[in-house]
C-alpha cells in the first residue's frame, strides 16, 4: 500500500473532472484518478451541443434559458441553480474558444448557434437557436480542448486509478473529507491519498440498463463510493431516456440531427410528434418525446416485423447539410446499420442516457450530508452531482453547459478550501475496506458468473423502470435486485492475477451498480406521481402538493448489518417561477 | 515467430433475446495471449463461439470474456467509435474493436486479433501507451496566442479559416495510425502520424500563433521527416483523416514557411 498526500484530488477526468482540474492546478497540489485515460471519458460521446444564450444568430437571454431549463426539469429544478447555469452559460462557451475549441462559425465569423430540444424563445413561443456546436461532435472537442489545457497547465493524472473508497473522519463531531482510496489497474496495488478536498467527477451510472448510449465503464463508481459511507443520493428515480438512440444498439443519434430538421416517423409515415407537441413537435423535451415513441409503438404503429421501433427520417436534407453537420451520426447508420441515412430513415427507440439524481450539492459544488449540512472538503460536479439544474428531466445540450460551469466553480472552490485547511487525520487503516473487497473477491470460490448477475439486471431494469412505470413493475424491480444482491454474494472471477485485472473490477462495478439501481428502483417506488423522466401510468399526473420535492436516499445499517434504504425529502428552490403545467 | 496455440472447443452463450430471427454463425477468434505473470512467452489462443455477424468484434471479445475465459484483457468503453480505447490488430491491419463488424472480415476463417504493434504488450491486447501520449504532449498540443488583452467575445474565424484543420481535429488518440508505421515499429523515437495529426491542427488553426515553434519541433531527426509515405497511417485511421496528406501539409509548410 502507499500513500500519497495532495491538496486536491479530483476522481474522475471526463469534462467536469478536466475543467475542475484546470482551476485547481493553478491554485493548489492536484491529482487526478481517473480509470480510464481522460480522452477515453464518455463526456467524447456528447455530440449535439453546448447550450447559452449569446445571441449570435437571433434574439437570446439568460432569462428565457433559465425558464426552459427550470419548465423542461418540470419545476423540480432548483431555481437559484438554473439561473447560475443560464447566466454563467455564455462565459463558459467564450472560456472554451479562448482554450481553442474549434465551434462551428456563422458567415461573420462569431460561434454558430442550432436548435435544440426545449430552448425556445420568450417562454415558449418557437425554438430558438442557443446550441452552440462543432458538427455533431461537440462532446469531442470538448474533451479534447480540456485534455490539450490539462497539458498545458500541467495537471498531474493517474490513469487507470480506479477509487473504490472515499475516506471520512468525525473531527469534533464534524464529518470530513480525510481522501479516497484507489485500486491501480497495471499493478493491483493500493494507494491511499490523502487530500484536503476531494471532487467527485466520476460520471453517471447508466450501465444497470441494456439498451443504453452509456459506455460501459459508466458505473456509478462515485456515487455508490459516498453512498455506502452514509452519504445521500439525490433524485435518483430521475433517469432519462434519449428518444433517438440506434434500435437494440442504443447508440446515441443526437437531438441535433431534429434541430437541424430531421423528423420522427411511424409505420404510416405521419410525423407523430404533431399530435403530441403541436408547437414544438419534434423538439419538445427528451422525456415527451420518448414516451411519444413508445405510446405509437403500443397503438400498433410501431416500425419493422416487430413494430418495436421508429423512424428517424434525414432523407429530405441535403446531403451536403448532413456531411457538414451530422457527419459522425450518419457514419454511425452505415457502419451498425448499413443504411445509407441521404435516401432510408434510420430504425431508432429510446435509449437509457442520464442520470438527472446523483450525489446532493450545493452551487458551489460542496457534497451536502442530508438537506443543508456541508461535508467540509468534499465536492461532486458533472453527472455524478445533483445541483440541482437538471431537476425531473435534462434538456439536450445542458450537460455539457453542467460540466463547464458546475466543474469550474468545483474546481475554484476545492482549491480555496485546501488552501486554507489543514489535512485531516486518516481513518486507522485506512485501505481496510478495499483490501478485505479486493482480496474476497480474488479468492471467492462461489458460483455465480459477474456477466449473468448483470445481464439479468440490465433486463429487469428495461423492462421494469424504464419509460413507462407502475407499483407493480418497480415492485418486480425491487424483488428482482434483492435477488441479484444476494446471488452477487456468491460471485467469482476467474482471473486471480493483479495485473490488469478488469475481470475483478467488473465484479466490484457491478456491485455498484446493484446498489445504485436498488436505490433507483426504491425512490421511484415511492414517488407517486408522474414528472419529467419519472412516469407512473397508476399516478400519471404531476402532484405538486405532495411531491414537489427532492428524494434523498440514505444506506442505513441495522445492528445485526441488515442494509436499509431510508428516504427523506428536500424542499425545491423555487426563485422566479411558478409551477405550470407542461405544454411543447 | 512460431507460437504454440491452445484449443478450447466449447463455444459461447446462447443468442441475446432480441436478435432471435438473426442468422447466428459459428466464428473463431484467434487471439494472441500474453501475460508475464503465466509465462514469459506470447501464444496463440482459439475461441468458437455463436455470434451474429453483425455484431462488433468488440461482442465476440465480450463474449468470450463474460462467458469462456475471465482472464482475456482488453480495454474499450464507448464501444462506438469515439473513444479510442479499442484500437487492435484484426485480422493483420489496425482497427477498433468496436466499429468492425464480424460479416465484415471474413468469418469463414479463424479472425486473428493481436495488440497494436510498437508498443510494449502489458498483458493480451493491452499496451503501454505512455510513449504514444509522450510524443503528442512533446508538440504542444494547445491553443498558444499572444494576445496581451483577452478579446472579450470569441475570437472571430472564418468558416473557411475553420474547415482548414477540420480533418485533424477528429483525431481520437487512438494510435491505430503510429502503431502502423513501419518507421514507428523500427524507431519508437519518431514521434508518429497522431503527434503530426495533432501538431496539424494547430498549426493550421488561424488563431493560433506557435505554428513557427511546432514546426521546428516536427523539423527533428525524429520529426516529419522520417516519414516514408507508405500511408498505412491513412488506412488504419477509424475517423477517415487524411493522415498522410496531413503530415505532407506540415511538410511543405517547413519548406515554404507558410501555413
Amino acid at each position: 500500500m502507499k500513500i500519497h498526500k495532495y491538496d486536491t484530488v479530483i476522481v474522475g477526468a471526463g469534462g467536469a473532472g478536466m475543467r475542475a482540474a484546470i482551476e485547481s492546478t493553478k491554485r493548489s497540489r492536484t491529482a487526478v484518478l481517473t480509470k480510464l485515460y481522460p480522452t477515453r471519458s464518455h463526456t467524447g460521446a456528447a455530440q449535439g451541443g453546448m447550450a447559452a444564450a449569446l445571441a449570435n444568430v437571433e434574439e437570446d437571454n439568460w432569462e428565457w434559458h433559465t425558464f426552459d431549463t427550470v419548465k423542461g426539469g418540470d419545476y423540480l429544478v432548483d431555481q437559484d441553480a438554473a439561473e447560475i447555469l443560464a447566466k454563467e452559460a455564455i462565459d463558459s462557451v467564450l472560456d472554451l474558444e479562448k482554450m481553442g475549441l474549434p465551434f462551428n462559425r456563422t458567415p461573420n465569423g462569431t460561434i454558430d448557434q442550432r436548435r435544440f430540444g426545449g430552448h425556445s424563445r420568450n417562454h415558449g413561443e418557437a425554438p430558438v437557436r442557443r446550441s452552440c456546436y462543432a458538427a455533431d461532435r461537440t462532446g469531442h472537442m470538448i474533451l479534447q480542448t480540456l485534455y490539450q489545457n490539462c497539458v498545458k497547465e500541467g495537471v498531474e493524472f493517474f490513469n487507470e486509478f480506479y477509487v473504490l473508497d472515499q475516506l471520512i473522519t468525525e473531527v469534533d463531531g464534524v464529518k470530513k473529507s480525510a481522501g479516497v482510496v484507489a485500486y491501480e489497474l497495471a499493478t493491483g496495488e493500493i494507494h491511499v491519498f490523502q487530500a484536503k478536498a476531494v471532487i467527485y467527477a466520476s460520471g453517471g451510472c447508466g450501465k444497470f440498463f441494456k439498451v443504453t448510449s452509456n459506455a460501459h465503464t459508466l458505473t456509478g463508481d462515485g456515487q455508490a463510493a459516498v453512498y455506502r459511507r452514509g452519504l445521500p443520493l439525490e433524485d435518483m428515480e430521475f433517469f432519462q431516456f434519449h428518444p433517438t438512440g440506434i434500435w437494440r444498439m442504443g447508440i446515441l443519434l443526437t437531438e441535433g440531427a431534429r434541430g437541424e430538421g430531421g423528423i420522427l416517423r411511424n409505420k404510416d409515415g405521419e410525423r407523430f410528434m404533431e399530435k403530441y407537441a403541436p408547437v414544438m413537435k419534434d423538439l419538445a423535451s427528451r422525456d415527451v418525446v420518448s414516451r411519444s415513441i413508445y405510446t405509437e409503438i403500443r397503438e400498433g404503429r410501431g416500425c419493422g416485423p416487430e413494430g418495436d421501433h421508429v423512424y428517424l427520417d434525414l432523407t429530405h436534407l441535403p446531403p451536403e447539410q448532413l456531411d457538414a453537420k451530422l457527419p459522425d451520426i450518419t457514419e454511425f447508420a452505415r457502419t451498425y446499420l448499413g443504411i445509407e441515412p441521404y435516401t432510408d430513415p434510420i430504425p431508432i427507440q429510446p435509449t437509457a442516457h442520464y442520470a438527472m439524481g446523483g450525489i446532493p450539492t450545493n452551487v458551489e459544488g460542496e457534497v451536502l450530508s442530508d438537506n443543508t449540512t456541508v461535508v467540509p472538503g468534499l465536492y461532486a460536479a458533472g453527472e455524478v452531482a445533483c445541483v440541482s439544474v437538471h431537476g425531473a428531466n435534462r434538456l439536450g445540450t445542458n450537460s455539457l453547459l453542467d460540466i463547464n460551469v458546475f466543474g469550474r466553480r468545483a474546481g475554484i472552490a476545492a482549491a480555496e478550501y485546501s488552501q486554507k485547511a489543514d489535512f485531516v487525520e486518516l481513518p486507522e487503516n485506512p485501505a481496510e475496506l478495499v483490501i478485505s473487497q479486493v482480496e474476497a473477491l480474488r479468492s471467492a470460490t462461489g458460483t455465480e458468473r459477474v456477466a449473468v448477475l448483470r445481464r439479468e439486471l440490465q433486463e429487469t431494469m428495461d423492462a421494469n423502470v424504464m419509460v413507462f412505470r407502475t407499483e407493480q413493475t418497480i415492485k418486480t424491480a425491487v424483488e428482482k435486485i434483492a435477488e441479484l444482491r444476494e446471488r452477487y454474494k456468491n460471485v467469482s472471477i476467474q482471473d486471480k492475477g493483479r495485473r490488469f485485472n478488469t475481470d475483478l473490477l467488473e465484479a466490484v462495478e457491478l456491485g455498484n451498480l446493484l446498489d445504485l439501481a436498488e436505490v433507483m428502483a426504491v425512490s421511484a417506488l415511492a414517488r407517486k406521481e408522474s414528472r419529467g423522466g419519472h412516469y407512473r401510468e397508476d399516478y400519471p399526473n404531476r402532484d405538486d402538493v405532495n411531491f414537489m420535492r427532492h428524494t434523498m436516499a440514505y444506506r442505513e445499517v441495522g445492528d445485526d448489518g441488515t442494509e436499509s434504504i431510508r428516504l427523506d425529502y428536500k424542499p425545491v428552490v423555487q426563485t422566479r417561477y411558478q409551477p405550470m403545467e407542461r405544454k411543447y | 515467430m512460431a507460437t504454440p496455440t491452445l484449443e478450447k472447443a466449447d463455444a459461447a452463450g446462447q443468442p441475446e433475446p432480441g436478435f432471435a430471427d438473426s442468422p447466428y454463425i459459428t466464428v473463431t477468434f484467434r487471439i494472441r495471449r500474453f501475460n508475464s505473470e503465466v509465462s514469459a512467452e506470447a501464444v496463440w489462443e482459439d475461441f468458437q463461439l455463436e455470434i451474429d455477424p453483425k455484431e462488433r468484434v468488440l461482442d465476440g471479445l465480450h463474449k468470450i470474456k463474460w462467458d469462456l475465459d475471465g482472464t482475456l484483457t482488453f480495454r474499450r468503453s464507448c464501444a462506438h467509435g469515439i473513444c479510442g480505447s479499442d484500437a487492435m490488430r484484426i485480422n493483420g491491419k489496425n482497427r477498433l474493436a468496436c466499429k468492425t463488424l464480424i460479416k465484415d472480415i471474413n468469418p469463414e476463417k479463424p479472425i486473428t486479433v493481436e495488440p497494436i504493434k510498437g508498443l510494449t504488450v502489458l498483458k493480451d491486447l493491452v499496451v503501454d501507451m505512455e510513449p504514444f501520449f509522450q510524443a503528442y504532449r512533446d508538440v504542444m498540443p494547445f491553443l498558444i496566442t499572444k494576445d496581451t488583452n483577452e478579446p472579450t467575445r470569441e475570437r472571430l474565424q472564418t468558416a473557411e479559416d475553420r474547415e482548414r484543420f477540420d480533418d485533424t481535429t477528429k483525431c481520437i488518440l487512438c494510435a491505430a495510425c503510429t502503431s502502423s508505421c513501419p518507421v514507428f515499429w523500427n524507431d519508437g523515437q519518431y514521434f508518429g502520424p497522431a503527434a503530426i495529426v495533432n501538431a496539424h491542427r494547430f498549426i493550421f488553426d488561424s488563431r493560433d500563433e506557435a505554428g513557427e515553434q511546432r514546426l521546428e519541433i516536427l523539423n527533428d531527426r525524429d520529426g516529419v521527416w522520417r516519414c516514408r509515405t507508405t500511408f498505412n497511417c491513412t488506412d488504419a485511421c477509424p475517423r477517415g483523416i487524411e493522415v498522410t496528406k496531413a503530415i505532407q501539409e506540415v511538410k511543405r509548410a517547413l519548406i515554404t514557411r507558410r501555413f
